[in-house]
């Protein structure tokens, strides 16, 4: 029986020979996930009587969400995480400013194709770029798998997009996951296995293929998948922590829904506030007033991210009155960007660059809008209070549409700035 | 735990965790004994104060959406809420209900047949639901979720589980 990418991957998990949709498993997973929210995570794990966790060399411990520490609160947060792991003999720990979660998991080798990777983190999906299973839990699970190193997980139902053609010039993979979303919203692929097929992903990048991915978490996903190829492998060759074996989906793999797009007709799109799928054309936004411009996150604060965004400020400057946030999605990202020139190209524009982390993606510090504010970033969530308060707006766009708006002071596409 | 009589709360499409318990407690109310108080508290101020042991809700599509924070679960757990029927849930947010042994149960049809106010009965085991309108079914948990569901709960789950190894 043809298999699907998750109903073939939890079978070997399982040691099954098949498995269908809506079908229960346990299973071992070979990374679990956990960052800031770590310590809450082994209070759980204490109440359920766990001394050792089952297998300290299955952690990536990576602190991201409030780093550096905003607060004492936040301080000690970080403190106790240091004690656990260095208690636990946990290696795989990246400490305040190696960069967030997710695009460290991917960095670092972690996030390697045919293997299962659960944090307790909702956009965890970001991770099936490489070719692996990644969902986000809850906390409670997560301690448990920590005490006996096993999870129950439903075989998800599994949805096939296939992107033909070519994006135009100026458009990216943001462009083209708000579109879906918009069409499909935000309960499209609700817990559904999502896999990315067709000639138009196999052109992306791998930074911009973990865009996609990243964004199924604002579809209702489970995870999402994009099979791994040379591009993968060549990314992997001397990064893997393991060896890996790939697990692709079989040919006549049945799928609950399929659905095609023409990635030539994609144009540069605009999440609008408050909701992830209320998306428009940026032609129908342009000229709205902004306040605040935001570059970063797991879901476009990579290389060509900055790169796009510095060909556009070059030379440039941000417009009186308003600021620009700019934040590398790692370490390995800013020294890059700081080789290339473009964190000179940010200063110069009068941008402000901070150490890799969430930052105010969440609310929690580094730029923070004011009450009645409006900001535009390149994360992937745009809900009411998301960036802090209530009494502000967000808008969603690419690294490109994102710096031409802080130029202009209004939503903006690059070329008329 | 098999069967389940109480009245019915009925609320519409993504009911997201925000309204189920305010973001603005989160930090604030740890005590998973005082989380029932803020339930539902933006969404129907009555709901709190006159919920009974064994009352089920009944939701609409995507019930659970937003935050993974599982106190938009405790605090209707903690309640004795017997069970949320839904048309769809949010993930984590069904996840969540499971191992927190609040019965979860996806079934459209009856979302639409049941009437706010009325009493319903529930069959976990045999996976049906008895309203006014008639009889629903739904597929039965399976084994592995039922193990959790009759520990109390995954952190009972997982306790038992580590003294079993010991
Ligand atoms: S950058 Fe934003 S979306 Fe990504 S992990 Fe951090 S808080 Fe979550």
């Amino acid at each position: 029986m043809p298999l699907t990418f998750a109903e073939k991957i939890l079978a070997k998990k399982a040691q099954l020979p098949k498995t269908v949709p809506g079908q229960i498993v346990e299973i071992t997973p070979d990374v679990v996930l956990s960052h800031d929210n770590t310590a809450p995570i082994y209070g759980l794990f204490q109440r359920m009587g766990g001394v050792k966790v089952y297998n300290p060399d299955m952690h990536a411990v990576i602190l991201d969400h409030a780093t550096p520490a905003p607060s004492t609160k936040h301080a000690e947060n970080h403190r106790v995480i240091r004690e656990f792991v260095k208690e636990q003999g946990i290696t795989n720990f990246y400490d305040i400013g190696k960069g967030i979660c997710h695009q460290i998991l991917v960095e670092s080798g972690l996030a390697l194709p045919g293997e299962v990777i659960l944090g307790s983190d909702s956009h965890t999906p970001h991770a099936g770029v490489m070719g692996a299973f990644a969902a986000g839990i809850g906390r409670t699970e997560m301690a448990s798998i920590w005490a006996i190193g096993q999870i129950w997980l439903r075989v998800p139902e599994s949805m096939k997009i296939t992107v033909n053609g070519t994006l135009p010039i100026g458009v990216t993979s943001k462009d083209l996951a708000l579109y879906i979303i918009g069409e499909l919203k935000a309960d499209g692929a609700l817990y559904m296995s999502v896999e990315w097929h067709g000639e138009a992903i196999g052109a992306l990048p791998l930074s911009q293929r973990a865009t996609l991915t990243n964004l199924m978490a604002e579809m209702g996903a489970k995870n999402s998948y994009i099979s791994p190829d040379q591009l993968t492998f060549n990314y992997l060759k001397d990064r893997a922590r393991r060896d890996f074996e790939a697990i692709y989906p079989d040919e006549n793999a049945r799928y609950a829904v399929e659905m095609e797009y023409d990635a030539g007709t994609i144009e540069p799109m605009i999440a609008c506030p408050h909701t992830v799928d209320n998306v428009k054309p940026l032609s129908e936004v342009k000229g709205t007033p902004i306040d605040q411009a935001f570059l970063g996150t797991c879901t476009n604060g990579r290389l060509d991210d900055l790169a796009a965004a510095a060909e556009v400020l070059e030379g440039k400057k941000i417009a009186p009155g308003k600021r620009m946030i700019v934040i590398p999605a790692s370490e390995a990202v800013y020294l890059a960007a700081l080789q290339a020139g473009y964190l000179e190209t940010f200063l110069k524009a009068g941008a402000v660059i901070e150490s890799p982390g969430c930052g105010p993606c969440m609310g929690n510090h580094m730029g923070v809008p004011a009450v009645g504010e409006v900001s535009i970033s390149t994360a992937n969530r745009n809900f009411r209070g998301r960036m802090g308060t209530k009494e502000s707006e967000v808008y969603l766009a690419s690294p490109a549409v994102v710096a031409a708006s802080a130029v202009a002071g209004e939503i903006q596409h690059p070329k008329d700035i | 735990m098999a069967n389940i009589q109480g009245r019915v709360w009925k609320y519409g499409d993504s009911i997201n965790t925000d309204v189920i318990f305010p973001g603005k407690f989160t930090y604030t109310v740890s005590d998973p004994k005082e989380m029932p108080q803020y339930a539902l508290e933006d969404l129907d101020p009555k709901f709190a104060g006159g919920v009974q042991p064994q009352d089920v809700i009944v939701g609409g599509r995507n019930w659970g959406c937003g935050s993974s924070r599982e106190q938009a679960v405790v605090c209707l757990s903690e309640a004795k809420v017997g069970a949320i029927i839904a048309k769809s849930f949010a993930r984590i947010y069904y996840r969540n209900c499971l191992n927190n042994a609040l019965p979860a149960i996806v079934c459209p049809e009856a979302v639409e047949a049941i009437q706010n106010g009325e009493t319903i009965n529930i069959n976990l085991k045999e996976g049906k639901i008895i309203c006014a309108a008639g009889e629903f079914n739904f597929p039965p948990l399976p084994e592995a979720v039922m193990e959790i569901f009759n520990a109390g709960g995954l952190i009972e789950y997982t306790k038992k589980r580590l003294e079993a190894e010991e």
